[in-house]
């Protein structure tokens, strides 16, 4: 009973999705104030799934019907999970369990492997290619995203528990973690999918990437599980670096988020491997080196 | 709350140019431009149509477009608004007496606002926004 109330109401779905969609108004309305523009209602993310939600879903001719119609729930579903392990540890510090931080790392990784799989499923040349896109994506980050978490691991002693991490003084006040951190802004950026890492859904490219073919409802759980990851991940990062959270850390990541992406043009795939593999990587070695010599 | 107030409160845009003059398509991007910001009103442009639930028709429809349009018709989810806009696309405009057999978009998919002018104004596309909110909410 108590674990459903977690996963459905707070911190789980409700709660996550609430925050999500204020912080998707944020991006919106911050990101028109940088182009001078006035921007939407506040309620806009909001009308948005309500709408999608009234609409026809269309399904290809040839799509596979399974993976097609079960992935967007499978990507809101996992997205949820983390947001309710993150904010339990934040929340409950007695109902969470030891070692959430890497349940947590690996379900993030659920999210781009159902988009992956929804674009390979959905018949369309331009889905295919956001497919592929995707998992070099997640090659290029997935490496460094480790690497911090090992830093730390390293920096706190062997922790992997959420709440003892976030008891223990702020990994951010010390050279590695400091680099860590910094690293992490980098992997938060391309994990939400946003400029300079969108290559995996290109507007101007490929139109939607893997989303394509999705209409009304089905592409209603994507936008909602997009929804909480946005509310969840500058939650997580700001959980384990910044020694836990509050509204201005939370904002603060958000606006770094938003500034970034209108700063920035989009990387070419090539680009982003590049980035990630040998400037990131070797970079998140010396912050692991620091941290082992104690720095 | 009535399904088409929603939908009225958030358009999704899609933009079919059929072999427009390009006049047309550069003001559709001038009202999202800081001056008329239609984000104001939750329209947004998207690249698919499976996401879109308004198409903006521009340019002279000829025969070998039609097939297409219907078919993206066909595809997309509904309900649909269908938008003409410019003259050439709500009446064949100036190219009425070309030899590519131009057919208005009325003729092959049921319009339900149409944008005059050759190239419309912002304004004037403002005005068409606001026609469809209003005929969506079943106001006219
Ligand atoms: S209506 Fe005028 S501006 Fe628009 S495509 Fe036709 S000729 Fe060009």
């Amino acid at each position: 009973m108590k674990t459903i109330f977690y996963f459905l109401v707070f911190p789980g779905f409700l709660f996550a999705l609430i925050v999500g969609m204020v912080a998707s108004y944020i991006e919106r309305k911050v990101t028109a104030r940088v182009q001078w523009r006035v921007g939407p209602p506040i309620l806009q993310p909001w009308y948005d799934l309500l709408k999608l939600f009234t609409k026809e879903s269309v399904v290809p001719e040839n799509a596979h019907l399974l993976t097609f119609l079960a992935t967007p729930v499978l990507f809101m579903v996992s997205a949820t999970l983390v947001a309710m392990y993150a904010g339990m540890a934040f929340f409950f510090p007695d109902a969470a369990f030891q070692g959430d931080l890497i349940v947590i790392v690996y379900l993030l990784t659920i999210p781009p492997i159902c988009l992956i799989l929804a674009g390979a499923a959905s018949a369309n040349p331009l889905a295919s290619l956001g497919a592929s896109r995707e998992i070099k994506l997640v090659l290029s980050y997935e490496l460094v995203f480790w690497m911090t978490i090992a830093v730390i691991w390293v920096k706190t002693g062997g922790e992997l528990s959420l709440v003892n991490i976030m008891n223990k003084p702020p990994v951010m006040y010390s050279y590695s973690g400091g680099i860590a951190s910094v690293l992490a802004l980098f992997v938060m950026q391309a994990k939400l999918g946003r400029v300079p890492f969108d290559i995996a859904e290109a507007e101007t490219e490929i139109m939607a990437g893997a989303y394509i073919e999705y209409s009304g409802p089905l592409l209603g759980f994507f936008k909602m599980g997009q929804y909480i990851l946005l509310a969840t991940l500058p939650f997580f990062i700001s959980s384990i670096f910044w020694g836990g959270v509050n509204v201005f850390k939370y904002v603060a990541l958000l606006v770094i988020v938003i500034l970034v992406e209108n700063t920035n043009p989009r990387l070419k795939v090539k680009q982003c491997l590049k980035l990630f593999w040998f400037i990131l990587f070797p970079l998140s070695l010396v912050a692991l080196i620091l941290a082992v010599v104690g720095l | 709350m009535n399904k088409l107030k929603i939908l009225s409160k958030s358009i999704w845009v899609f933009h079919f140019a059929s072999a427009a003059c390009n006049n047309c398509d550069i003001e559709i991007l001038d009202v999202l431009t800081p001056r008329f910001d239609v984000e104001r009103f939750g329209v947004k442009l998207v690249g698919s149509i499976k996401h879109a639930d308004a198409m903006l028709v521009s340019g002279m429809m000829n025969r070998k477009g039609a097939e297409f349009l219907k078919d993206l018709y066909d595809q997309a989810p509904k309900p649909l608004a269908v938008i003409a806009f410019g003259s050439c696309a709500s009446s064949m405009g100036m190219f009425k007496v070309s030899y590519n057999r131009v057919i208005p978009v009325d003729e092959i998919i049921p319009v339900t606002a149409y944008i005059p002018g050759c190239p419309p104004r912002p304004e004037a596309i403002i005005d068409g926004v606001v026609k469809v909110v209003k005929k969506l909410r079943g106001e006219i």
